[in-house]
């Protein structure tokens, strides 16, 4: 490297010794096979790729096909997998052989250059530089640099104002951190099953029961907002234990004989959880591994929650219906910035 | 050994003899005495070490007063029960009774106390059901555990929940009304029986559809397709680089 010159080649060609020549380089029959090889693959690959055409056209999407071991499995992508995937896979294999047995077989060394440039363009470099600052008097005037530096400071102000002005919230609308601290849930609200909507009497949960539960209002909120962020903080489980297994809970008598409600969004993340084991009394969330102990305030037993899940109390209404008796009393889901 | 088992396979045909002719094994109906004799019979062989001489439960197993037919049936044809061992978690094997002597034990439990009834053909019937709905409720109710596509995942300390696929009709619906081992209890209070239905038809669709995609790899999700793209995908890669690289003579 270092004795490298100014006229060497890019490429060098390594010495014969060390190349052994290969069957095809020395034996025209060998070499002529070895053409016939490719050429065959690559008309395979021809041919693969056009019943690929074929089967796309006949071959019902719909259509199943059993292989054994694996299943009953969807015939188009089976056999567009088969010709398609095996087609390309010819092309390449053809191109390696070709290249293995065919294309030039000597050993190459190519030359690295130097990465410094040579001393006479860097001493131009310093140059062209040195004029600059003194033709722009960037040093002389020591007011237009400063000025300049105080305007570039600025100048990020306006992203994080209009940043923080994404959300556009109607005059007297709660701020985001606030509409982050409450949910639809509020005292008296009926607990309705999801998917079904059915109010849900204490009787309806037995002993050991889970219960997918939303506020019965959902739908019209819902319906009213044109998204999903109700449900996405309002969505509880309902779960029923023997009061006496009950250890603790996060406020006087919030369960009703038992049945206690807890939020389904996970305080590390926010993912729903309902993975409810009766007999532990264990929450997992699926994405982390969170636990929580819903017999004793849902607090994290396992993973990376730091906070217990919360607890929305709970009775029941004159006509025997579950409701809450309140919305929560901490945000629910994972922590954010201004969280209390 | 041979002696049990000859003395249950007897007492199984007898049963069945028995069951044919008097046709008492509506669930719900009251069941024959006959069955119920036999089932205690069965229970003081197979299941009374565990559960106790008269299933009020011991240190190592459950009472089994107002248990209900449900479980029974559902414990017992899964072949949980008899228990190979007492593990974290109870698997599934070959059941260890026909399905006369399991309904002979269930008859039997039955009478100690009110629980579950063994369904019906009709309750078991979804040909009204409605398949979309069953989906919805599925993803709502069930998915959390036994993954999208009823494949089953893991729970905590070693525990998991089951896979959907060998599962009957019968069983899945049991399963809702019993709540086993860790599973919570999906009473009809907040999950009707057309419900049921609907979720049994989604069940059933999951275990015959086509894997539209190609291969399911067990519908695990990232964990199989991960694992196959790790191993077999970069091992194709390497093997060619390997042959890329390989010196010719």
């Amino acid at each position: 490297m270092s004795d490298s010159t100014e006229t060497e080649p890019d490429f060098v060609t390594a010495t014969e010794a060390a190349h052994h020549p290969r069957r095809t380089d020395v034996d025209p029959r060998a070499a002529k096979r070895a053409e016939r090889q490719v050429a065959t693959l690559f008309v395979l690959a021809t041919l693969l790729i056009l019943a690929s055409l074929v089967a796309y056209v006949v071959i019902p999407v719909d259509a199943g096909v059993e292989i054994p071991l694996l299943g009953p499995i969807g015939a188009l992508n089976v056999a567009l997998g088969l010709s398609l995937g095996l087609g390309i896979l010819l092309i390449g294999l053809g191109a390696i052989h070709w290249a293995r047995k065919l294309m030039p077989g000597n050993e190459v060394v190519a030359m690295r250059h130097e990465l410094r440039s040579e001393p006479d363009e860097r001493r131009a470099a310093v140059e062209a530089f040195d004029r600059g600052l003194a033709d722009s008097g960037f040093a002389q005037r020591p007011i237009i640099r400063r000025t300049l530096i105080g305007a570039m400071l600025v100048l990020p102000l306006p992203l994080v104002i209009l940043l923080r002005d994404l959300y556009t919230s109607p005059q007297g609308a709660p701020s985001p951190a606030e509409q982050l601290e409450q949910t639809i849930w509020d005292s008296d609200m009926r607990i309705v099953t999801d998917v079904s909507l059915n109010p849900i009497k204490p009787e309806d949960v037995p002993v050991g029961g889970l219960v997918a539960a939303v506020p019965a209002n959902l739908h019209e909120v819902e319906e009213e907002e044109g998204n999903l962020n109700a449900r996405a903080k309002a969505a509880i489980i309902l779960v029923r234990m023997r009061p006496d297994e009950i250890v603790s809970q996060q406020g006087e008598a919030w369960d009703y004989q038992g049945i206690l409600a807890y939020s389904k969004i996970c305080t590390h993340v926010g993912c729903p959880i309902a993975l409810y084991e009766q007999r532990t009394h264990h929450l997992l969330c699926p994405c982390h591994q969170s636990t929580f102990d819903l017999a004793d305030s849902g607090n994290v037993v396992f993973g990376p929650a730091a906070r217990q899940m919360p607890q929305l109390p709970i009775t029941v209404d004159d006509e025997g219906y579950l409701v809450a008796v309140s919305d929560f009393q901490q945000p629910v889901g994972p922590s954010f910035w201004e969280r209390s | 050994m041979l002696l049990l088992l000859g003395a249950l396979a007897i007492i199984g045909t007898i049963y069945a003899l028995v069951n044919t002719s008097t046709a008492a094994r509506a669930a719900g109906s009251p069941h024959s005495e006959t069955a119920v004799e036999e089932g205690q019979a069965l229970y003081l062989e197979g299941c009374a070490s565990c559960h106790g001489l008269n299933a009020e439960g011991t240190s190592v197993a459950p009472s089994l007063i107002g248990a209900g037919a449900a479980s029974v049936h559902f414990q017992v044809s899964t072949g949980r029960m008899p228990l190979a061992a007492p593990t974290v978690q109870v698997e599934r094997k070959e059941p260890s009774y026909t399905e006369p002597q399991i309904a002979a034990l269930a008859a039997y439990v039955a009478t100690l106390g009110p629980g579950p009834a063994i369904p019906t053909a009709e309750q078991l019937d979804t040909t009204n059901a409605d398949l979309a709905v069953g989906g919805e409720l599925f993803r709502t109710n069930c998915a959390q555990c036994h993954n999208f596509a009823g494949s089953g995942a893991a729970l905590t300390e070693g525990k998991y929940a089951p896979s959907l696929m060998p599962a009957t009709q019968q069983q899945v619906w049991e399963a809702m009304l019993t709540g086993p081992q860790n599973m919570p209890v999906f009473g009809d209070g907040t999950l009707s029986e057309p419900e049921k239905q609907d979720i049994l038809k989604y069940v059933a669709h999951l275990q015959t559809q086509t894997q539209p995609g190609g291969l399911g790899l067990g519908s695990f999700g990232p964990v199989t397709e991960g694992a196959l793209l790790f191993t077999l995908g970069l091992g194709l890669m390497a093997g060619f680089a390997i042959w890329i690289g390989a010196k010719l003579r």
